[in-house]
């Protein structure tokens, strides 16, 4: 049986699609824009002699070395917080004892403590540690703040894995580190991909750590050098436009390759 | 070895290679050391700053020197100061306005896209895109975007969406939200398409054979049935919006005057702008008290079985 047309959904969405898709095609036509013809022509027109001239610029202007940075310190992130999370869920769910229950309950108060309002402590603990303009400056809260709700994603996949798999496992004299790999490994791989996306989505577009706990533009990552190009390139509009729709391209591609499990990624453990 | 009670976790650790009987194993056999790790760098980077935030607030420190004690005085100062007051003041109207402005668009939108409608997967792809910029990007653009002399204002009507709308502290704050709508409504939207898509198709059958329209069927299958959703997607959007930073930092810097100088950016430029480390201190503790109190209040409204199981709501 079909379901009917929603008209005042319909409308609504077609409304919206038209405010989302007007500042992007704006983006990427002034961005192919001479800084000249920026001047000249309407905001919205289609450049009259488009040319790569702006990306040019962000190119020379180490673009790839902010990229390589914020590659670095998203998989960096990810991957230490996939390991830590997925082992501390195995001992919280596997685990009977009341402490592991009061921790689970720890873990996911965590989830919600606003960043901004501990950036100062962790300001002050990262100056005191001496990574103050560092990438693991930035990669160790990341970390932390990303454990919460991946501890709430993979706890909730671990719990629906029958406990006989484990105990049978044991039986058979597997250590937990067996256990660990050979059985929660590939059952929860989905719930890892979930976090594994949401961490990294979050960690590639994290503005305020960068901002407070770096300094150099040698570990400068992406979404802040967009704000050091305005500055740096003050009027020429394109150049920063450009560096705007660059920043974009790795997460389209990710969206184009992965487009499942990009969306799964970003709804998983806040579903219903 | 026998494991004697209470269970030191100490026990629970060189126990677990040694310890053979299955009863014995089941309760509690799982090496602790497992989640030291994640709750080393959780405990030292997320849950000692929120205790340290709390004793900073009642220090005087300048960002570089060390701190000392200053009791109430920073709260003091905080509490007077008509600037912090304000953003108060602003950060309310920023976060209601953000959940009225976004949460039917949202709602609406990804029910839409769970539909059968033609052009659906279109509509899906590009509404997804304002997610793929970061949100100084999103900033950025439409710092650009909205320039009084070479933006769109040129192709707007004039009148209340002309002129210099950024530069106009009457309307700069619902620029922003605007914008923090354009950029956050996708995300949302795909909270409610996901919801929408586990609603059993039955529900829909059976109302439609009792004759109901697509009005009502709207109003007493879907939104009963996303009850969850909707409650997930308002602790993000009211929680979220409350800690805005990014976005507003790019775009307006707070300005003009301090016409969208909310909470976490008048913390931001008291800490980090004038080096009153304390003052800025005091008012994170605001900002993680009013979250904190949000998502618990939120969290008890979809009922406490909430964090347990995914499958509590079925």
């Amino acid at each position: 049986m079909r379901r009917k047309v929603n008209v005042l959904g319909g409308l609504a969405a077609w409304l919206w699609l038209a405010i989302t898709v007007v500042p992007i095609y704006y983006i990427v036509v002034t961005s192919l824009r001479k800084q000249s013809a920026y001047f000249a022509e309407g905001p919205l027109s289609i450049p009259s002699a488009p040319t790569l001239d702006a990306y040019r610029l962000v190119f020379e202007n180490e673009f790839v070395r902010y990229f390589a940075n914020s590659l670095i310190v998203t998989l960096a992130s990810v991957l230490v917080t996939l390991i830590v999370s997925l082992m501390a869920s195995y001992y919280l769910v596997r685990s009977t004892t009341p402490g592991a229950a009061r921790m689970l309950r720890l873990f996911l108060l965590g989830l919600a403590i606003p960043i901004q309002a501990t950036i100062i402590p962790v300001y002050y603990m990262i100056v005191k540690l001496g990574l103050y303009d560092s990438l693991p400056a930035l990669i160790l809260p990341s970390i932390a703040f990303s454990i919460p709700i991946s501890v709430l994603i993979i706890v909730n996949f671990l719990r629906d894995i029958p406990g006989e798999l484990f105990e049978s496992m044991r039986v058979d004299g597997a250590t937990d580190w067996r256990i660990l790999r050979s059985l929660a490994l590939p059952l929860t791989r989905p719930a890892l991909m979930t976090v594994g996306v949401y961490v990294g989505l979050n960690v590639w577009n994290s503005f305020l750590f960068p901002l407070i706990l770096t300094q150099s533009s040698s570990v400068r990552v992406l979404p802040l050098s967009l704000w050091t190009y305005q500055g740096q390139f003050a009027v020429n509009v394109p150049a920063v436009l450009a560096a705007v729709t660059l920043s974009a391209v790795p997460v389209l591609a990710a969206y184009v390759v992965g487009r499942r499990q990009l969306v799964s990624g970003l709804t998983a453990g806040f579903g219903k | 070895m026998t494991l004697t009670t209470p269970v030191s976790t100490g026990a629970v650790a060189s126990s677990h290679r040694t310890g053979e009987g299955p009863g014995r194993r089941r309760k509690g056999g799982v090496p602790f050391f497992m989640v030291v790790p994640a709750a080393l760098v959780f405990g030292l980077f997320a849950l000692l700053p929120l205790a340290g935030v709390v004793g900073l607030s009642f220090m005087e420190w300048d960002g570089l020197g060390t701190p000392t004690w200053a009791g109430l005085s920073q709260w003091a100062g905080v509490l007077s100061n008509p600037v912090t007051l304000d953003a108060m003041r602003l950060t309310v109207v920023f976060v209601v306005v953000s959940f009225v402005f976004q949460a039917p668009i949202s709602l609406l939108l990804g029910v839409f896209m769970a539909g059968r409608q033609r052009n659906r997967a279109l509509l899906a792809v590009l509404s997804f895109l304002p997610l793929v910029f970061s949100s100084a990007a999103v900033g950025i653009a439409f710092k650009a975007l909205l320039d009084p002399n070479f933006g769109l204002s040129s192709v707007l009507p004039t009148g209340w969406l002309g002129g210099n709308l950024l530069g106009d502290p009457d309307r700069a704050l619902y620029i922003v939200i605007f914008v923090v709508g354009w950029s956050f409504v996708p995300f949302h939207a795909l909270l409610y398409q996901a919801g929408v898509r586990q609603i059993p198709a039955a529900l829909y059958e059976a109302a439609t054979l009792d004759g109901a329209t697509t009005f009502q069927l709207f109003r007493f299958v879907t939104i009963p049935q996303l009850r969850y959703t909707i409650i997930t997607s308002s602790t993000l959007m009211l929680v979220g919006s409350l800690t805005y930073f990014d976005l507003i930092f790019v775009l307006t810097g707070g300005g003009p005057g301090s016409a969208t100088r909310i909470l976490p950016l008048d913390m931001y430029l008291t800490g980090f702008r004038s080096y009153t480390m304390g003052a800025a201190s005091a008012i994170g503790v605001i900002l993680a008290a009013v979250g904190l109190a949000m998502s618990l209040l939120l969290n008890r409204l979809s009922g406490s079985g909430r964090m347990e199981s995914q499958q509590a709501g079925l």
